[in-house]
């Protein structure tokens, strides 16, 4: 057994060499396909190891900036040091010596130009009072104060309610349900930490992603949603009662599934789909009400044009609504009926729900935060059309090699790579929006969060594209690296883009901004944590697919896996750690500011908001 | 002209039917074409105790960990003799009552082995349930969950006849333990896992396996020609027989020191693999391999079973299997 893992060890290690000197050589050689020896040549292997690069560079970037803001945060320090001092001898002036400089203003303030100013001896002095307004913030001073621009006395309390709820019950399941995955996880590890029913492994795993997906993210989502139909229709929510039934709705469904999935009840083990029907009816009219609450807004709008990010979530909305349809329909999902389904669903689910809607948010909260339009409001639109048409097409991608038709899979790997237009006009639309603010990186977190989401948000669905194509699919399929690969996306892209969100809109919501030590923690530890994961499952995935492909006892592939899982659920405590730190943020945020107004002054916007609900 | 930007009807309504249209001609129809297929003539419709089984393989969620498809390359031939095809699972996927669907028994993670050949791989009830009650009894390096709920314990006196006795080793109970008895739940899932096999199809499958690796030329410690002992124990024979070719006291008999193993005619122990054993009744009972292994397969089986763990007896080539195995089929009636 061992001999066989050296084995494999060393050739990773000497593949390594002729990688380098392949791709000195001769570009031909990466097309050599249909033995392990040169899989690291493989087009898809070399674009996924180019990916995990760019993340890292982006980690270099935005340490750079927070480093060079730091020093230059010391430097600040000495100045205000000095003005310190001088403001000091400022009051230490005797009267004769300020009557002395007040003599010498009305001086200038009476001068008057004698037109032999210009190439005089004289040295330079503003005795003429010319110069006004002197501010010491070097950077654009406008722009940042109406960043700072709070929406709390514009917003209607029952709107502030609503989004702050929704983010409430999002972060609550977020922290239950990265509890349940972080013990899932180390159960690869010490296999035998309980032995109670409910809590074994085949059975928590689906209430891990079911809380996420159900919980936290479609709250969360839609949550910061109802934000953005009314600010950028100019109008009211149509109903703030729809809006109160479908959160209780959504808890109602995350809660009863989870509490029957522990139970043993689920609906055919399909990944996503094992709340059952009665569970997901509940979910679903939830979206039902929802849609129709966004539409309404967003026909009575006050403006003439319906902003994009209004089209990415009633189109994300109407999709899932028909996808859910679809997926529980029970008259074509017998025999592999279901499994063409399930690729359908699941594939979707992430497309046209979390990744939509989430791009929706993108266009809002992004222009908004920076305080400067879209980039391009026309590939937004491209974006989401091809979204639609592409995306749609390729669930059968999780099934390549399976019993399911050849030419469906093939649709699927074909339109995999048609996803790289969506994903290219997106990350464009975004980074160029961004260029010109990379500032912004050192003054607050938001923006590092919505970078790593969008950068995120390029790897991850062109590794998921490039892991669409045979060959790849030949060494990672049924390996951990698909868990990897749903950790990038789910969360690098959408819980990362929900968090500069949250922390771009809360702190303007309610006047409450949190320490930004804090928002540094949960931004490293999360990211770090989400890098160890990404990386051990991806490399012990690769090393599992070759000793597959090598036909190496099976045993020996879990034997090789464990170090990984043991570098996986550090970086998945970590990742835990960071949601704590979030909660506590949130607490803060949402903290009902304590009663400080002068008496006779009307009352701050967020007061009677407390007491609703 | 349509002007989406401005006309939220008909933004909405492109986008639902536009989705709508692509969902029904890459989703529905593809679905309802896959449900019309028949079963293979070699399948037999599920017992009920089987489907009680499957029952509790989907409720304790065994399908987040193991799937159940040959996919049709190379490296899935360890899983079966052939790719899987739709008829394969036209008695298991079936919708199952009102609340549950069709199983989606296919998997998308293979954390432990495909199952869909497991019967013909490892056909004692007794391993199946020494396997349930800790799968680390029988392979060490395990990282299964144990299921020692879906057993009991009791006491010698307690013991009725019908009651199915594991014999768990004393190591894993805890101290002072009685006998532990399978629940009718455990047995209608072994009963359900032993009856995975690949039905056969009649012929050589018209789709075969995809080839992915050029063989590594002589690895290991096989006999010229012959393919890799050492892996095919590991894969076929360790289960049971354990990596150290100890076996498992009151389970699984060693091989290590074993008279049949070692003898110099080696008949009698390619009998055995071929056609399975019960003659002893302090163990259990071994399956027939004839259908699973071929006979360089089974050569170098032998061979690594007859050069391990202290053994010294002579190689065992190919040829003589093959005269076994033609010497076996003239014994069928």
């Amino acid at each position: 057994m061992k001999k066989n893992f050296e084995y494999i060890y060393d050739k990773i290690v000497r593949n390594k060499l002729t990688l380098l000197s392949g791709l000195l050589l001769c570009p031909a050689l990466s097309f050599g396909q249909g033995s392990t020896k040169n899989w690291m040549l493989n087009p898809g292997v070399l674009g996924t190891l180019a990916l995990i690069v760019l993340v890292l560079l982006v980690l270099v970037l935005i340490v750079y900036y927070r480093v060079s803001e730091f020093i230059s945060g010391s430097r600040h320090k000495e100045e205000a040091a000095r003005k310190l001092e001088f403001s000091e001898s400022l009051v230490g002036l005797n009267q004769a010596e300020i009557d002395a400089i007040l003599e010498r203003r009305r001086a200038a303030l009476g001068y008057r130009l004698s037109g032999q100013e210009l190439g005089s001896e004289v040295a330079a002095e503003d005795k003429r009072g010319v110069i006004a307004g002197v501010t010491h913030e070097p950077r654009n001073p406008l722009v940042d104060e109406k960043k700072r621009t709070r929406l709390d006395l514009e917003t209607p309390d029952a709107l502030k309610q609503i989004v702050i709820w929704y983010l409430g019950a999002a972060v609550f399941w977020l922290v239950f349900g990265t509890a349940v995955g972080q013990y899932v996880g180390m159960k690869f590890v010490w296999p035998e930490m309980d032995s109670v029913r409910w809590l074994s492994f085949g059975r928590l795993r689906p209430v891990h992603t079911n809380t996420v997906f159900w919980g936290w993210a479609s709250l969360a989502m839609i949550g910061l949603g109802y934000l953005v139909v009314a600010r950028t229709s100019n109008t009211l929510i149509h109903s703030y009662k729809w809006a109160w039934i479908g959160w209780m709705l959504i808890n109602l469904s995350v809660l009863s599934g989870n509490v029957s999935l522990m139970a043993g009840l689920n609906n055919g083990g399909g990944e996503y789909r094992e709340y059952t029907w009665p569970v997901m009816l509940l979910f679903a009219s939830a979206l039902i009400l929802t849609f129709r609450n966004f539409y309404k807004t967003v026909a009575q709008r006050k403006v003439s044009e319906i902003y994009v990010s209004n089209w990415y979530l009633l189109g994300g909305l109407l999709w899932t609504i028909t996808l859910v349809t679809i997926g529980y329909l029970p008259v074509f999902q017998d025999g592999l009926g279901e499994t063409v389904i399930q690729g359908y669903y699941m594939h979707q689910g992430v497309g046209m729900w979390f990744m939509t809607f989430t791009l929706g948010l993108i266009y809002y909260y992004l222009p908004s935060s920076l305080n400067k339009p879209i980039y391009s409001y026309s590939l937004g639109v491209l974006a989401f059309w091809t979204q639609m048409l592409f995306y749609t097409l390729i669930g059968t991608h999780h099934f390549v090699f399976s019993p399911l038709p050849w030419w469906l899979q093939t649709v699927a790997i074909v339109f995999s790579v048609g996803m790289f237009i969506p994903v290219v006009a997106g990350t464009t639309n975004f980074l160029m929006t961004m260029r010109g603010s990379w500032s912004d990186i050192s003054k607050s977190y938001v923006l590092p969060f919505f970078l790593v989401g969008v950068i995120f948000y390029f790897t991850g669905s062109s590794q998921g594209s490039l892991q669409a194509f045979r060959f790849t699919n030949f060494v990672w399929h049924f390996t951990d690296f698909n868990v990897a690969h749903s950790h990038m996306t789910m969360y690098g892209i959408i819980t990362f883009i929900l968090w500069a969100c949250v922390y771009a809109v809360l702190p303007k919501l309610t006047g409450r901004e949190p320490r930004q030590f804090f928002v540094g923690v949960h931004f490293w530890m999360a990211f770090i944590g989400l890098f160890a994961y990404m990386i051990s499952l991806m490399a012990g995935g690769t090393l599992r697919g070759l000793s597959w492909m090598n036909g190496g006892p099976f045993i020996e592939s879990v034997i090789l896996m464990q170090p990984y899982w043991v570098w996986r659920a550090i970086g998945g405590s970590l990742m835990f750690l960071s949601h704590l730190v979030f909660a506590y943020n949130f607490m803060v945020m949402v903290r009902r500011p304590e009663i400080s107004y002068q008496p006779g002054a009307p009352a701050p916007g967020g007061l009677e908001a407390g007491s609703k609900a | 002209m349509i002007n989406f930007h401005k006309d939220h009807k008909s933004l909405v309504n492109t986008s639902l039917t536009v989705f709508a249209g692509l969902s029904v001609l890459v989703a529905v129809i593809p679905a309802y074409q896959m449900q019309e297929t028949q079963p293979l003539p070699a399948m037999q419709p599920m017992t009920e105790a089987q489907t009680r089984g499957l029952d509790l393989y989907i409720s304790e969620g065994c399908v987040a960990c193991h799937t159940q498809q040959v996919r049709n390359i190379e490296m899935d031939k360890v899983w079966g003799g052939r790719p899987s095809v739709p008829s394969d699972y036209y008695y298991s996927k079936k919708r199952m009552d009102v609340w549950r669907q069709s199983p989606s028994l296919l998997g998308s993670e293979r954390t432990g082995p495909d199952l869909t050949n497991v019967g013909k791989r490892q056909a004692g009830q007794e391993w199946h349930l020494l396997h349930l009650y800790n799968p680390r009894i029988v392979v060490k390096e395990s990282v299964m969950p144990a299921y020692p709920w879906l057993f009991s314990e009791k006491s010698e006196k307690q013991l009725s006849e019908k009651d199915v006795v594991v014999p768990v080793p004393a190591a894993f109970l805890k101290p002072g333990a009685k006998k532990i008895v399978a629940s009718r739940e455990a047995l209608a899932l072994v009963e359900y896992l032993v009856s995975l096999k690949q039905a056969d199809i009649g012929g050589e499958p018209a789709n075969g396996f995809i080839p992915s690796v050029k063989k590594p030329a002589a690895e290991g410690s096989g006999t010229a020609g012959l393919p890799d002992g050492a892996a095919l124990y590991s894969n076929t024979c360790a289960a049971c027989h354990q990596a150290d070719g100890k076996g498992l006291p009151g389970a699984f008999p060693p091989l290590a020191g074993s008279a049949i193993v070692n003898d110099a005619d080696p008949g009698q122990l390619i009998r055995i693999i071929l056609q399975g054993y019960d003659a002893r009744p302090e163990y259990g009972v071994m399956a027939p391999f004839a259908d699973v292994l071929g006979d360089e397969e089974i050569a170098a089986i032998a061979t690594h079973e007859r050069s391990s763990w202290g053994n010294q007896a002579p190689a065992v080539t190919a040829e003589e299997v093959k005269k076994i195995r033609e010497y076996i089929l003239t014994l069928k009636p």
